[in-house]
């Protein structure tokens, strides 16, 4: 087995071989950059030229690309506020205000080294246990799983944020959107609406860009600077790997988990971040700096992300089981190569399984290493006025959610969850709870019927339930203790918020969001309530769990005592308030509604091009000259991307109307 | 801008290929259809990463290699509403120029042979141009006291568990052919595949279970060495006479239609039956196909069709195909036409039994 191990190292030491690997990790440092894009779409585009490739080249570019996807998505995250993707969402609590203090360089290197430190721990457990996992694996089974999405759940209890109220109904709420599309254990549809859309359910990647992407841009916008009045990024790329080294604990288990939870086949990833940072909140002794530049809020999700994908390819290669998206796309990847997963890989193929995992440690540290070496450059960009930058942003994003299906669909759902971000983040609804909810609903809903069928409620006693039980109830106690906001900013039960004039007016719009969630609740109880009762039975009790919280929360709305922990409202009491030359809240939405209402009328492509002109004249106020040149070179990108990925537009109105020639049909 | 408006994509990479590739291209037999300089684009109606765009991004490049003029293929995903989105959207789009490919599979079939409303496409429209059978492996567990094929009869009235991606996906044929065999299987559903139903079985969760042949070559067969699953028949494959008949890529193991008669004595028949075998067809034997879309001329057909055989010779194509294609050839003209016809083909009167049980029994709504 040793032999065998340095065998795949030696082998895999050629300059061919880390040429490719650099390719791979090139266009995945360069995704993962983008908001919302990961590894589906980097490994969408180098399938192409697998064809006619040697295994371990193309396994090394394939790796390449997914190891540091986590790695560099941590630039937006940091920079901008923007997660870079769904699993460094967690890393803007900390990373942005680090940023935003001048310390940037500092929260990078912190998170390049977390990265990296992750990969290879991933890289390592994948080396032990790769021979003896498949019985670990096996241990889990539906119940086991079904308590896992619990324990998960658990983390709302840390994320709830100022008003525990408030953050279960996101979370039930979480849970409703989560339910929509076929129910898993008749195939009904449920809160579909009559729209086609819906019948697959929402996607993450639209969920998570709506929740966490448009409400950052639009304060960005609002602030109408530059992200950073600091130098680029300040000094401290030693404190950044001190910040890590003195917290190398903190690091080291959220490796762990990280690995644990990519290797449980029907996990997933996407929420990795928010539990990983939910523990390292739960089990702070000093919890009271995190929200405001704590390194530790970066070390933990980052730690995490990185070691997961060494996880992930546990089920991937020994069951052919992917566990999230872009393991789909690599598993097609091997297949193409003509390798078939399954019990041969810890046998026979070996030496592929090692090459893999070598890739994954090398990749990892060479992609923290271009990373490092890459942020002065990219870090200049938080020097720029945000007005300049905006347009590629929401058109980046924009390209990024019409991924998911491929449909202007995609477009519409973006806004309509992007409006519901910017209002949960006014009216300090925690969004992470609701994101946990979305994410984690199909989950425990299928493992949970499943568990009922294969063992009735027996379940509950086997060993593994109750164990993941306990760890779920102990991460409940520690949450209610170390509570922080959607902002990571740790609240006590009695914080005082100050009451504003006009107790009516300042109260007003809060009281008319929480019962437009209500609405929604009551929308997707009578939804439930039409359907079988295998199909009602989960929505129905969120649904039922997530009207009394806001029948919990309205009265201490309308009458709770002056500066009551459910009151919250940013335009009053935000940071924002009181300074000049604030722009309004809507002003950023108005325009992404812009871009995607034309897009609906003449399709992606040409309303790109008339946004980014109108936004740069008419908001940036930016010459003819800089306009068009900005223009010409997004629209460039965009163009070779998408002709790089085979991708059409999505339509609008004219195109039904219309033959027209790409990129405009 | 205006410029992209004169410009198809990839036209400068074909370009550059064509000429790369011209004194081969002149070479070739086909000379009134050429696709010198054009794209091709295969619509997936998958996301990338599944069986059918692994299947399109394997074939895709021979294909282009094997078409004259040798045009650039690429794959385009489409996916959504369980498939029904991208092949609605070839039926309204595609032009009959040859340019456009979709590739389909049992997930695209089966909403139309149920008559699921979101299904606005008429597979009678279009021109088959390649079938790409598949097959697979019903096993149990050998808790059950069967050891071999022949005990099948001993499963009879026992308490089965399969773990199913759903009543109306591709685990409708074992729902169905369960049925037949008079099993009492529970269904348990919401399994995102047969690689996740696999790991149940393995976990003890359920006690039968079926594989596509590649799956159980390689990941069956070590259990079954292991003691810990027994084989008990292939789903059998079409001869060209349209029967049923032993797997090749597994002639030991007995046949549906012979699991069947060992269970009761007599050859299947009935309504039953048939509605069973459209079913089966349009999951196994038709269960990838590529199409042309309605009205395409039939010397393009042709080209196409020359194309798929051709590229079977190619070494790329042989080296792959194990892993792609399961041991399973693809074939074009009457035998994929047979296989079309009979795998998007149910009577009215089957159509409704089918759905009615699945309403009653499983509280299937089709979508309104």
């Amino acid at each position: 087995m040793a032999d065998t191990l340095f065998a795949a190292l030696h082998a895999l030491l050629t300059f061919d071989h880390l040429l490719y690997m650099f390719l791979g990790v090139a266009v995945g440092l360069v995704i993962g950059v983008i908001p919302g894009l990961g590894g589906i779409a980097g490994l969408s585009l180098l399938m192409p030229f697998l064809y006619g490739m040697d295994e371990i080249s193309a396994l090394a570019m394939l790796i390449g690309l997914v190891a540091v996807i986590p790695t560099s998505d941590t630039f937006s995250s940091v920079l901008m506020g923007i997660p870079g993707s769904s699993a460094s969402q967690a890393t803007v609590l900390d990373g942005f205000p680090l940023a935003r203090q001048g310390q940037a360089a500092r929260a990078l290197s912190a998170a390049f080294i977390s990265s990296m430190f992750g990969g290879i721990f991933g890289a390592v457990v994948l080396t032990g246990f790769v021979v003896v996992a498949r019985p670990l694996i096996l241990m889990f089974g539906s119940a086991e799983l079904f308590m896992l999405a619990l324990f998960g759940l658990s983390m709302v209890a840390v994320l709830a944020g100022r008003s525990l109220p408030k953050g279960l109904a996101a979370c039930a709420v979480g849970l409703l959107i989560g339910s929509i599309g076929g129910a898993p254990a008749t195939g009904e549809f449920r809160m579909t609406f009559g729209l086609d859309y819906l019948y697959d359910g929402i996607p993450l990647v639209i969920v998570g860009l709506g929740l966490f992407a448009i409400p950052e841009i639009s304060d960005l916008l609002r602030r109408n600077a530059a992200i950073s009045d600091q130098p680029a990024l300040g000094k401290g790329w030693g404190a950044g790997f001190r910040d890590w080294y003195s917290n190398i604990w903190l690091s080291l288990r959220c490796s762990g988990m990280g690995c644990m939870i990519g290797a449980i086949p029907g996990l997933g990833g996407s929420v990795v971040d928010w539990i990983a940072y939910g523990h390292a909140v739960q089990t702070s002794k000093n919890p009271e700096t995190f929200g405001t530049g704590d390194p530790r809020g970066v070390v933990a999700p980052e730690s995490a992300n990185n070691a997961m994908q060494g996880g992930a390819l546990l089920p991937t290669m020994l069951f052919g089981i992917p566990g999230s998206g872009s393991m789909a796309v690599f598993l097609g990847g091997m297949v193409l190569l003509g390798i078939e997963p399954g019990p041969s890989m810890v046998q026979a193929n070996l030496n592929v399984t090692y090459s893999v995992i070598w890739s994954l440690a090398v990749a990892n540290i060479m992609g923290a290493g271009i990373c490092l070496l890459l942020a002065v450059p990219i870090s200049r960009l938080t020097q720029i006025r945000f007005p300049l930058l905006a347009p590629f942003m929401i058109s980046l994003i924009c390209f990024a959610a019409f991924q998911a299906t491929r449909d202007i669909g995609d477009l519409l759902a973006l806004l309509f969850v992007g409006v519901v971000g910017v209002l949960m983040k006014r009216f300090g609804w925690p969004r992470p709870a609701l994101l946990i909810g979305f994410v984690l609903a199909p989950q425990a809903e299928t493992y949970f019927y499943q568990a009922l069928q294969f063992y009735d409620w027996g379940f509950l006693t086997r060993p593994g339930v109750i164990v993941i039980g306990l760890m779920a109830l102990a991460s409940v106690i520690f949450g209610l203790r170390n509570r922080v906001d959607d902002q990571g900013h740790v609240v006590s039960a009695d914080a005082d918020t100050p009451e504003h004039e006009g107790r009516w007016t300042s109260r007003a719009p809060q009281i008319v969001f929480a019962a437009l969630m209500l609405g929604f609740l009551a929308l997707g109880l009578t939804d439930a309530l039409g359907q079988s009762f295998l199909a009602l039975v989960f929505p129905a009790s969120a649904a039922v769990v997530g009207i009394a919280m806001v029948l919990w929360l309205l009265p201490e709305l309308v009458a709770g005592h002056r500066g009551h922990v459910a009151h919250f409202d940013s335009e009053l009491d935000g940071e924002l308030v009181g300074q000049p030359g604030y722009g309004r809240l809507w002003g950023g939405l108005g325009w992404i509604g812009g871009l995607v209402l034309v897009s609906a009328l003449v399709g992606f492509y040409a309303a790109m091009i008339a946004f980014f002109l109108a936004f740069l004249r008419i908001r940036a106020r930016a010459g003819w000259v800089q306009s068009v040149i900005l223009t010409a070179a997004a629209a460039g990108f965009i163009l070779g991307i998408a002709y790089m990925l085979n991708l059409n537009f999505p339509a609008g109105l004219l195109q039904a109307q219309l033959d027209l020639p790409w990129p405009f049909r | 801008m205006t410029d992209f408006t004169t410009f198809t994509r990839r036209r400068a990479l074909g370009l550059a290929l064509a000429a790369a590739m011209l004194p081969a291209g002149a070479g070739a037999a086909w000379a009134e259809t050429d696709f010198s300089g054009k794209t091709i684009e295969w619509i997936i109606p998958f996301s990338a990463g599944g069986g059918s765009d692994t299947w399109a991004r394997f074939n895709a490049p021979l294909l282009g290699k094997y078409l004259p003029g040798n045009p650039t293929v690429v794959v385009v995903n489409e996916p959504g509403g369980g498939s029904t989105k991208g092949a609605n959207l070839f039926a309204a789009r595609a032009k009959p120029d040859g340019l456009t490919l979709l590739g389909t599979s049992g997930s695209t079939q089966f909403p139309y042979l149920l008559g699921d409303p979101r299904v606005k496409y008429e597979y009678k429209d279009w021109k088959v141009a390649m079938a790409s059978p598949t097959g697979g492996v019903v096993y149990g567990a050998p808790g059950l006291g069967i050891a071999a094929p022949a005990d099948i009869a001993k499963l009879k009235d026992q308490k089965l568990t399969y773990a199913s991606q759903g009543a109306t996906s591709l685990d409708l044929v074992p729902l169905l052919g369960f049925r037949l065999l008079g099993l009492e299987v529970q269904h348990v559903f919401g399994f995102k595949g047969r690689g996740d139903g696999r790991l149940a079985f393995e976990r003890g969760e359920t006690n039968i279970d079926y594989q596509t042949s590649s799956a159980f070559i390689t990941n069956v067969t070590p259990l079954v060495e292991a003691g810990q699953a027994v084989p008990l028949f292939s789903w059998g494959v079409l001869d060209e006479a349209g029967n049923i008949v032993r797997d090749p890529n597994f002639p030991d193991l007995p046949s549906f239609p012979e699991a069947y008669e060992m269970m009761t004595g007599q050859k299947p028949s009935g309504a039953d039956y048939d509605a069973y075998v459209a079913f089966f067809t349009a999951g196994f034997p038709a269960q990838k196909m590529a199409f042309l879309p309605k009205d395409t001329p039939d010397d393009i057909v042709a080209t196409y069709q020359a194309a798929f055989e051709a590229m079977k010779s190619d070494a790329d194509y042989q080296a792959n195909k194990e892993a792609v294609l399961g041991n399973y050839e693809q074939v074009t003209g009457a035998l994929a036409q047979a296989l079309f016809e009979k795998g998007t083909t149910i009577s009215p009167e089957n159509r409704k039994n089918v759905v009615d049980m699945l309403a009653a029994d499983y509280g299937v709504r089709l979508g309104e």
